[in-house]
């Protein structure tokens, strides 16, 4: 059974933008699209900039995939899938969900 | 490999130094060993912009040979030596100085020197000429102690004269002996246009005058008196009354000369000796003399071609001009005069802009044989390729010159030239080989330029070959697109104009109405600098929180490791001993790692997300604000100590720039922005590097713009001198404003100068002349951003709701433990990889 944690509340989020949390001592970027009411979670760290950045980069989408700009060198990486779009690399992946206006992660499996 | 042949140039000028640069890069350069002599002190400078030596450029920008020219192609320079006689008999030149070299070939690029009427009293002390550095150096001397100036000669030399002589402060006069200025190039009615427009910038014209003698006079140093009995006192006398080619080494080696001075040649540029070649303006190719750049470079082409044994010839050229005296445009084409048999003439003129445009036709209507354009020469490219191309005229010629006033262009694409169609006269480009370079991989205007060198003399084919460009792109199936990114099919410059015309105030109000989808780090960014620029709300508002870049969101530089740097501003790079002690005291207290930086500040790294708050309480308290290093924005104003304490100093430079930066502190822009003032001209704040750079003067200050240091560096280009604050203000507010609603996203101003159309005088005409009629509005903008203006760190210290963002996780109060720091030189510095691996396993160890 998925094991959902709780993070903190909606109001923590920031909109089109991200929020970094620790889950299990795992650092994870948290984004919110309020206009689609739509969050996404990936882990935080940067596998090419090797520094724990994701969460401050910029958000939005390439033909269509959520994304975000690592801000450090600019490569992007899918909020679905966490897959870098530029190179071959994976960052985790979250899923998430609102429960009483609290925002809860659970892995993916 | 065989001996090599010995090879004299005589004279090292404009033409003389175009021709060891063709030979140095052709097939006929292996076979000679180049001697030059050089008469002047100095090697060879751009005559063509020798009256920017006034507005500040010194003769090493004017320099035409680059560093290390001589050696590094065995070229031996006799600098400061004339050649005097060139012994046919013994093949020797002879020199002044004694040298004598046993030649193969001479080539004579001796020039020409200006003529000065003999009349009684013409070598007078205080009566100069225009035409070396020298001179220029003895009118800037004589006009220190002089109110008044007489140009003698109203052609397009003396016009420049009167210019500078304007320029230096004096009261200035032209005296013509024709009845019209420019008698060679403008017909009557030009010619008056041209007149009324310099008459309204303070220049007495007087035309149909013979100067008879030049006296003693009675308020100033001199009295000329002319034929029609009056008299003109003047403390200054200019001669500019036509060049008369130097042919005197050619008389001395009996080489034939014409009637009227020049040294014969022929097609080949041979003189009557056919190892002696002349080009330039010394030369005499049927009975013409050739005053101009474009020709004597064709000739010197002409002769590599010939000694490559390659077949050229030298055919005459065309002396059509286009330039700006005194600010007023003018131009002249071919047969501007109407001299062919049956010519046709159509003149347009408006006397309320005071734009006169006349063209000559051939009797057919089909062709163009010339023209004359005063005060909007915007024309002449056009109407340049339709006469040198022989391109067939439209239905109705006068359509060229008459005011579009419906939508139909008249213009002439540039898809209507042949290949062959000459599109920079001096460097003479076809457009077949700008093709080629486009097709090559050539598509922007810099690498085209360098690539082809269109565009780098007198710059009057810009707009042309940019045309070209824009066209073969679009052609090769470039759609040019300029669309920002996939979610807004628009440029950076109609964002900014929807965001002006609508008063669109967030991303995602524009988003929805003029774009799709989520937007994306590249259009996100934009618009967030485009609002700022326009509205300059708090950059951390919530609605504006998604479009802010990596470093504006934290209001701090990011650095490698997720950490960030604090750069607080120093006006000026000017700072008290205690507020030095706060910084380091700050530094301390945090464990921080400080730098001065290349900007006259102080740099603190290392600092976490959730100490960025502290810190900058701290900093605050003691009255530092926001530096705006992470903004694309104006970062500092350099200054250098100027004349408050250096003893060369004019002005203090201190001073003006802690106004400018306390001025445009804050401003966004399309990228960042820096300025430097220096107090004099040894330029120790590096000005001319910088987007606006001031430097002091005798009389005010000068202002530079769209220089750049950084991965190309430009230097900057002189926009005005002599400028009071007031007006320097002015123009700085409407160059900026220009700048950041016109440029790309991420251009620079040195970038944005390179692709403007019409460059720096387009941008002098928007913004001295008001061209757009914008200059207004450019002033109230920037005066809304200046009245606007806040310290982003006080605002956000000054609401708990902003400070929220500043920790490193939602959930916890913990930082971020992958940040491990090494000590280096006693202050601290990311670990490495190796380093961080040793700590990581090191310190479970030491819990244990
Ligand atoms: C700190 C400093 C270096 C130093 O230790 O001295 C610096 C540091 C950075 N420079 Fe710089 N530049 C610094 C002076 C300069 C200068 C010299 C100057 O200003 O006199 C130049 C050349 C002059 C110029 O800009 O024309 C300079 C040309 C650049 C460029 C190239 C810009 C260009 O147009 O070619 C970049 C890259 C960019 O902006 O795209 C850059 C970008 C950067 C960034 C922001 C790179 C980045 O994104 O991490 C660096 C981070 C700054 C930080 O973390 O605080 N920096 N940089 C200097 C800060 C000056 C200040 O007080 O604000
Ligand atoms: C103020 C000004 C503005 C101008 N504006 C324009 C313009 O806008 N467009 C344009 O096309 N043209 C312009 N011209 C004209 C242009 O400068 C000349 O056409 C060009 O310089 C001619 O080159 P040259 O090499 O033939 O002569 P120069 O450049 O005069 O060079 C000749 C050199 O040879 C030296 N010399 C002469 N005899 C000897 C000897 N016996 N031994 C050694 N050295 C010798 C001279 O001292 C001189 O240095 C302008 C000229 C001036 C003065
Ligand atoms: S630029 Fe001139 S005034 Fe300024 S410090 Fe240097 S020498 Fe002195
Ligand atoms: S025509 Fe002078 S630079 Fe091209």
């Amino acid at each position: 059974m998925t094991q959902w944690i709780d993070i903190c509340s909606v109001d923590d989020l920031q909109p089109n933008s991200g929020v970094c949390a620790l889950v299990n001592n795992q650092q994870v970027a948290i984004f919110y699209f309020p206009n689609e009411d739509k969050i996404y979670a990936i882990g935080n760290y940067d596998p090419i900039g090797k520094a724990n950045v994701l969460s401050r980069g910029m958000v939005g989408d390439i033909n269509g995939e959520p994304v975000v700009a690592s801000p450090l060198f600019k490569q992007h990486f899918s909020l679905q899938s966490g897959r870098c779009l530029e190179q071959d690399e994976q960052v985790p992946c979250y899923s998430v969900r609102v429960h009483d206006d609290r925002i809860e992660l659970a892995e993916k499996n | 490999m065989g001996v090599k042949k010995t090879l004299v140039v005589i004279g090292n000028g404009m033409v003389g130094q175009n021709f060891l640069e063709t030979l140095v890069a052709s097939s006929a350069y292996a076979d000679y060993q180049v001697v030059t002599f050089c008469e002047e002190p100095r090697v060879a400078y751009d005559r063509v912009h020798l009256s920017e030596y006034f507005s500040g450029k010194s003769a090493d920008d004017l320099s035409l040979v680059e560093r290390g020219f001589f050696e590094n192609n065995n070229i031996t320079l006799h600098l400061g030596d004339r050649a005097v006689r060139i012994d046919r008999d013994k093949k020797q030149v002879l020199s002044q100085k004694g040298e004598r070299i046993a030649y193969d070939k001479v080539v004579i690029a001796s020039g020409s020197y200006p003529f000065v009427p003999p009349m009684p009293g013409h070598d007078r002390d205080g009566c100069l000429v225009y035409r070396t550095i020298e001179d220029l150096e003895a009118i800037t001397g004589a006009a220190k102690k002089a109110k008044t100036g007489v140009v003698v000669g109203g052609g397009l030399l003396g016009l420049e004269a009167a210019k500078a002589l304007t320029d230096l402060g004096l009261d200035t006069h032209v005296v013509e002996f024709a009845p019209r200025l420019m008698a060679v190039q403008l017909d009557e009615g030009g010619a008056a246009m041209l007149r009324s427009k310099i008459e309204a910038l303070g220049v007495m014209i007087h035309t149909s005058k013979n100067t008879q003698k030049i006296v003693d006079g009675d308020q100033a140093i001199h009295k000329m008196c002319f034929a029609d009995g009056e008299e003109l006192e003047t403390d200054i006398v200019l001669f500019s009354a036509g060049i008369r080619p130097r042919d005197d080494i050619a008389r001395e080696s009996f080489l034939e000369v014409g009637q009227r001075g020049g040294i014969v040649i022929d097609n080949q540029c041979l003189t009557s000796d056919s190892d002696i070649y002349a080009i330039g303006e010394c030369a005499l190719w049927n009975n013409q003399i050739f005053g101009l750049v474009a020709p004597g470079y064709q000739m010197a082409r002409t002769v590599v071609a010939h000694l490559e044994e390659k077949e050229a010839a030298f055919l005459g050229s065309d002396m059509s001009t286009k330039l700006k005296l005194m600010g007023v445009d003018v131009a002249s084409i071919g047969d501007a005069h109407a001299k062919t048999q049956g010519a046709l003439v159509y003149t347009y003129q408006d006397g309320s802009s005071e734009i006169y445009k006349r063209i000559v036709v051939s009797e057919d209507k089909k062709s163009l044989l010339g023209a004359v354009l005063v005060g909007d020469s915007a024309g002449y490219g056009t109407l340049l390729q339709y006469c040198l191309n022989g391109i067939e005229l439209p239905e109705n010629p006068d359509a060229l010159i008459l005011p579009s006033r419906s939508d139909e262009s008249v213009g002439l694409g540039p898809d209507a030239l042949p290949s062959t169609a000459q599109i920079c006269s001096c460097h003479d480009v076809s457009k077949g080989q700008v093709c080629e370079a486009i097709t090559a991989g050539c598509q922007d205007m810099g690498a085209l330029k360098s690539e082809t060198k269109a565009a780098t003399g007198c710059g009057g084919c810009t707009a042309l070959l940019k045309s070209v460009l824009d066209c073969e792109l679009d052609k090769l199936g470039f759609e040019v697109n300029t669309d920002i990114c996939e979610h807004f099919s628009h440029t950076r410059q109609d964002l900014y104009n929807l965001v002006m015309v609508d008063e669109i105030k967030t991303f995602d109000e524009l988003l929805t109405s003029h774009g799709r989808g989520r937007g994306c780090e590249v259009c996100r960014q934009a618009v967030g600098s485009i609002l700022a620029s326009y509205w300059n709300e708090y950059v951390l508002e919530k609605q504006h929180l998604g479009v802010q870049d990596t470093n504006d969101v934290y209001l701090a530089n990011m650095q490698k490791d997720g950490t960030y740097s604090i750069v607080p501003r120093v006006t000026g790079g000017e700072i008290t001993p205690d507020m030095l002690i706060a910084l380091g005291e700050v530094g301390k207290a945090y464990g921080l790692y400080t730098k001065i930086t290349g900007g006259q500040r102080v740099d603190l790294f290392g600092a976490q997300i959730n100490q960025l708050p502290a810190i900058w309480n701290e900093l605050i308290a003691v009255g530092f604000e926001s530096g705006h290093a992470y903004g694309k924005s104006l970062r500092t104003v350099k200054s250098c100590v100027g004349s408050t304490w250096c003893r060369f100093g004019l002005d203090d430079s201190v001073g003006l720039a802690i106004e400018l930066e306390n001025r445009y502190k804050g401003l966004r822009a399309p990228h960042k922005i820096k300025m430097a003032v220096s107090g004099c001209t040894r330029e120790c704040a590096e000005a001319q590097s910088k987007d606006i750079g001031v430097i002091a003067t005798e009389h005010g200050w000068n202002l530079y713009v769209c220089g750049n240091g950084g991965m190309k560096p430009r230097h900057a280009d002189l926009f005005a001198t002599n400028l009071d604050k007031e007006t320097l203000i002015k123009y700085i507010d409407r160059v900026l404003t220009f700048y950041v609603r016109t440029a790309d996203r991420l251009q620079r101003t040195s970038v944005w100068m390179e692709n403007m159309e019409g460059g720096l005088d387009y941008l002098k005409s928007v913004v001295i002349e008001d061209r757009l009629n914008s200059c207004e509005q450019l002033e109230q903008q920037m005066e809304y951003v200046i009245e606007t203006y806040q310290c982003e760190w006080k605002t956000t210290l000054e609401n708990p709701e902003h400070q929220k963002r500043f920790r490193h996780f939602v959930n916890s109060e913990q930082s971020d433990e992958r940040v491990v720091f090494v000590e280096e030189r006693g202050q601290v510095r990311p670990a490495n990889e190796q380093e961080r691996e040793q700590l990581v396993v090191m310190q479970p160890m030491e819990d244990a």
